[in-house]
């Protein structure tokens, strides 16, 4: 058992009961329905705004982007545009493949000793699973927009048409998986981060490197997918109501239903209310310093153009032809060599 | 190099996006769906089920329905109270609940949900027996 796991799961345990006995025992529905979402909103949005104008007023002394290929300089030397971008168009491009494809993870080598000697292997599943979460999740939150929007802007409905293009059906008397449609990024989502979870306890170099802020991520994650699909195909809710609710709340109109939505709805919402909370204040910020890493985002033309370090505060500079001006005679007298007689 | 003006400008797109709900929302009242119920569906008190799961469960019970009648042409559903019905969306749902347009799709349409049981099931059809 490996304790740092523990505690990120028992802390994910440990919602989901405040959660359910929150809603289904003490009847906390105002504080759970709408003060905490409004609160975590709040503070999402505050902490993610104090978080990427912390970055902003950071100094960025010196010019140091990280290479992948030849930079540009000699004319007969042919540079690599892409991986070591020299003009600002360039690092669009850069920063574009980046954000989109996560292309520095996808060169990840993983490192094994075979035969007694230490080798380098391409390792491409963990930009799979990657790929796979962060498209998942956001095709899950375009399609939850539904929920949030009346009417339904057509895109949202276009995105939720394809998300259940794949059509199958098990139908038992406590469940319902499917009908018409079964959404593939419920299930990407769900295994990838699965994948991504195990993939933390399992390999021990990676395990030990992990820390509890890298597990609780993971398992709130899961259970968000989890109690989602739940509500989808096991244990359905009065979705009405459940929309009733998330419209009052955008609308500004907070108020919770008549009708009963269903403690695991309430879990639901508290899950994802602690994740934007918990957000900024985590390694999920990566979302926003993604774009602001200077080992990617800065130009690699160091040899082209000065950086400048726009912090630099103003040296007071004492030149030779000052020091000698003012110290001519004497230097002269010791018989030192002078520019100017 | 003081990338302060983009830093921003980035943040004002991102916040723009995520409260994308809220202001397109601004302004606009959207109370839940009034669906309406028939005079016949007033006098029956209760659905085939209790209201609270049929709400949530409706589809499911169709699904079993449907099941029951094309795999196994059993007919007849019988309640927690004993109650017996057959199982017909045309003939047993849509009897009662006769004015689709202001009950199914009512909240279909707000949940955004497009079942495909009306592709056949038009304009409340009898079925024949």
């Amino acid at each position: 058992m490996n304790v740092k796991y523990m505690y990120s799961l028992l802390a994910v345990i440990v919602l989901f009961l405040l959660a359910y006995l929150g809603v289904e025992a003490a009847g906390l529905r105002m504080l759970f329905g709408i003060v905490i979402p409004y609160v975590a909103v709040g503070v999402f949005l505050l902490g993610v705004i104090y978080r990427v104008m912390g970055w902003a007023r950071s100094a960025v002394p010196f010019q140091i982007p990280s290479t992948c290929g030849q930079q540009k300089s000699l004319p007969w030397i042919k540079p690599n545009k892409i991986d070591n971008p020299f003009t600002p168009g360039a690092v669009v491009v850069r920063m574009f493949l980046e954000v989109c494809c996560f292309r520095s993870l996808f060169r990840n080598t993983r490192n094994a000793i075979k035969e007694g000697k230490l080798i380098f292997e391409w390792e491409i599943w963990l930009w799979v699973a990657a790929l796979a979460f962060h498209y998942a999740f956001l095709t899950v939150i375009i399609r939850h927009m539904r929920l949030f929007t009346n009417p339904v802007p057509v895109c949202i409905q276009m995105v939720e048409k394809l998300d259940s293009f794949f059509r199958f059906e098990i139908l038992t008397n406590t469940m319902q998986v499917g009908l018409p449609g079964f959404y593939l990024s419920g299930l990407i989502l769900l295994a990838a981060v699965t994948f991504l979870l195990l993939r933390r306890m399992m390999i021990p170099q990676v395990r030990y490197i992990s820390q509890a802020a890298d597990y609780f991520p993971l398992f709130l994650i899961f259970g968000i997918a989890f109690t989602g699909i739940l509500m989808r195909y096991f244990t359905k809710v009065d979705i009405v109501a459940a929309k009733e609710l998330a419209m009052g709340l955008v609308s500004f109109h907070p108020a919770i239903p008549a009708r009963a939505i269903g403690g695991v709805f309430y879990v639901h919402l508290f899950f994802v209310c602690t994740l934007l909370a918990y957000f900024p204040f985590s390694k999920l910020m990566h979302m926003g310093g993604i774009f602001l890493s200077p080992t990617r985002n800065l130009p690699g033309n160091s040899r082209a153009v000065r950086h400048v370090n726009p912090w630099n505060y103003p040296v007071e500079v004492h030149t030779y032809e000052e020091y000698e001006e003012e110290f001519r005679e004497k230097m002269i007298e010791a018989g030192l060599p002078v520019e100017k007689e | 190099m003081n990338d302060r003006k983009y830093i921003i400008a980035g943040l004002v797109i991102f916040i723009a996006i995520f409260t994308f709900p809220f202001w397109y929302n601004l302004g606009k009242a959207s109370p839940g769906p009034d669906i309406k119920l028939t005079e016949k569906a007033k006098a029956a008190k209760q659905c085939v089920m209790p209201t609270g799961y049929m709400r949530a469960e409706h589809m499911h019970l169709l699904d079993i329905w449907r099941h029951a009648v094309v795999r196994n042409s059993d007919r007849t559903f019988v309640n927690a109270s004993g109650k017996e019905f057959t199982m017909s969306l045309s003939n047993t749902c849509l009897d009662c609940h006769s004015n689709k347009a202001e009950f199914c799709d009512k909240c279909h349409d707000y949940a955004s949900v497009r079942p495909y049981c009306f592709d056949c099931h038009i304009d409340n059809p009898k079925e024949k027996k």
